[in-house]
């Protein structure tokens, strides 16, 4: 950690020269680190084709009428005007996707925080063997169809079953085309795989905190666990609480292969339709490129909104 | 004060009661459940005979343990032409092959702009962080033009390609490298003639194991789980994923080669993961959304 002084902000820079432009020393200073942008060019070239152009792109296409054959036409704002007063669909995948967000992303962050937390006080190969029990569904990805296994639709499913031998149903539920069921099935099963990346990310924070800084701030007068998570845990893994809160976040709105694969696609009435799958209907089935590239766009401000929003609610934490 | 201190394992505990301890274990036991009781299930069900997956009530454990379910794997897609371990074959493939070329792409990426006072590199930095924020189905329709016009359509390429440029391992790379590789030992490497490609691969590469985990766990998750993708038609070319999701979607009668196929698509990962956690761990304690 004796490393960590060493940052771009404490380097010594060369200041105030005199005898060149800030444009001239801008120059000089990228034909001598010339090495630098060669080292940078492979990745950032497929980054910006595959990840910047297309939202830069999508943005373009937003305010246009493209099917992939003919030239763009642009229409200015009637996709946007189509999306909110035309659509009702896209309306209720909005709902249900700021439900679905909503809902899984405080809880999975705080799950991930409070687990993490809970656990870093066991020996450490226990609590690597309950990592892995708790972090192995968010990495094995695919394997949520075992949820659709055990919520089949006929007696051999193991919830039928149960419930069949309890008597509390007389017929196995369809339990996924059963409206009322299909939002709550899908939100358990996101919540079963979000133990991911801000789940390590609060693990690996929590083994830095110096020990010597418990023992402080319980000479301080910290009473209880608690205190000591505010005013001593938190502020210490600001960092780690930041980088969670946008992985969680993302994920959160990103979420729809669950619905697909266990309720199909699209989902009995669109009950558990999101944005996700609204893009996927237009820009992947239909082809209207532009009107897509508005859901797209929506879609792309909705997740930057609240990640800033966010951030600046997590900048408070212990203060 | 005069309270009596607390210990465990003959260390004192400050600031834990014992209701709040046994609180915790309680809800941790739960959720614990909760989390493995499904993959438990699928490894029971891969391994019960026939008989015993027809037994009703489903019993939650297994009497007869056998492996047949597995072997049944690679002639349960007689209807596709294609043999059962091309899909297995290709998901290998797009999975190594996207994990190394993000490995090799993001760390000289990461090591130019953690170690390099190079103009621009904020810049370049602060769109590798933006990305993180937004979920990549939002670039899926352009995406579809630009393979098609490169010609990756229907090929390894379309899911190999992109891979290359994925964000969150070289994102961690990056801060791991700022904290963990010292300045000072680059600098008397460069002193000493070293390029930066030699310094790069000969003194910072070592120094950052643990990253190269990290990035190769993440990138090969994501590869090893592609299931259908828009940009694959031919059956050939289709992956581990949609084959395991086409044998679950049969129904009753594969119910044990389906989990079969679910339990074989999570234990690579997993145990991916099992030999690196350490290092993961490591990693993500440098993590972090600052410059």
């Amino acid at each position: 950690m004796a490393e960590n002084t060493v940052t771009a902000q404490n380097v010594s820079r060369p200041t105030a020269r005199k005898d060149m432009t800030m444009l001239q020393w801008t120059w000089k200073e990228m034909k001598r680190n010339y090495p630098a942008y060669i080292m940078c060019i492979p990745f950032f070239m497929i980054f910006t084709l595959f990840t910047v152009g297309p939202v830069v792109l999508s943005a373009f296409f937003s305010f246009t009428i493209f099917n992939m054959v003919e030239a763009p036409k642009i229409v200015g704002l009637s996709n946007y005007i189509r999306l909110f007063l035309d659509d009702d669909i896209f309306l209720l995948s909005v709902k249900n996707t700021l439900i679905f967000a909503v809902v899984t992303g405080p809880v999975s962050y705080f799950m991930s925080l409070f687990v993490a937390w809970f656990i870093n006080e066991l020996p450490p190969k226990i609590r690597a063997v309950v990592t892995l029990i708790f972090y192995a569904p968010s990495i094995s990805g695919g394997v949520y169809m075992i949820w659709g296994v055990l919520f089949s639709s006929d007696s051999y499913g193991y919830v039928n079953s149960i419930l069949l031998e309890l008597d509390i149903i007389t017929t196995p539920i369809q339990f996924f085309q059963y409206e009322p069921a299909v939002m709550p099935l899908c939100i358990v099963v996101a919540l079963w795989t979000s133990l991911g990346v801000s789940f390590l990310a609060f693990i690996g924070g929590l083994q830095t905190i110096d020990k010597a800084q418990f023992e402080a701030a319980a000479v301080d007068g910290i009473r209880n666990r608690w205190q000591e998570l505010w005013y001593v845990t938190l502020p210490n893994m600001k960092q780690q609480l930041l980088f969670g809160a946008v992985m969680s976040i993302t994920s959160s709105f990103g979420f729809g292969a669950i619905v697909t694969a266990l309720a199909g696609f699209p989902s009995q009435n669109y009950c558990a339709h999101t944005i996700v799958h609204h893009l996927e209907d237009y820009g992947g089935q239909r082809f209207e490129v532009g009107y897509a590239s508005a859901i797209a766009v929506i879609l792309f401000a909705v997740m930057i909104g609240s990640n800033v929003l966010v951030n600046k609610l997590l900048s408070k934490v212990g203060q | 004060m005069s309270k009596k201190l607390r210990t465990r394992n003959h260390k004192v505990v400050l600031n834990r009661s014992v209701g709040g301890d046994a609180g915790i274990t309680f809800f941790l036991i739960l959720l614990g459940a909760f989390m493995f009781i499904p993959m438990y299930y699928a490894v029971v069900q891969s391994l019960k005979p026939l008989d015993e997956l027809w037994y009703f009530p489903p019993r939650f454990y297994v009497v007869n343990p056998t492996f047949t379910n597995f072997a049944d794997m690679f002639t349960s897609m007689s209807t596709s032409w294609v043999p059962f371990s091309r899909y297995i074959f290709n998901t290998v493939l797009i999975s190594v092959a996207g994990t190394f070329g993000n490995l090799v792409f993001g760390s000289l990426a990461a090591y130019a702009i953690a170690k390099i006072k190079f103009p621009g590199r904020k810049f370049m930095f602060s769109m590798v962080r933006l990305s993180l924020m937004f979920h990549t189905t939002v670039a899926t329709i352009v995406n579809f033009m630009t393979m098609s016009n490169l010609g990756f359509i229907d090929s390894y390429w379309a899911l190999i390609v992109p891979a290359w440029g994925a964000t969150l391992g070289m994102f961690l790379m990056k801060g791991f490298m700022e904290s963990g590789v010292s300045d000072a030992v680059l600098e008397s490497a460069r002193l000493d003639g070293s390029s930066e490609l030699r310094t790069y691969w000969e003194i910072a590469m070592p120094m950052v194991k643990p990253a190269w985990l990290t990035l190769i766990v993440y990138s090969f998750k994501d590869l090893w789980n592609i299931g259908s993708s828009t940009y694959i038609m031919s059956e050939q070319y289709k992956t581990f994923n949609y084959a395991v999701n086409q044998i679950v979607s049969g129904g009753v009668s594969r119910a044990g080669v389906g989990m079969a196929a679910a339990v074989v698509m999570m234990i690579v990962p997993v145990g991916v993961f099992v030999f690196s956690q350490s290092r993961v761990v490591e990693t993500m304690s440098t993590s972090g959304m600052k410059d």
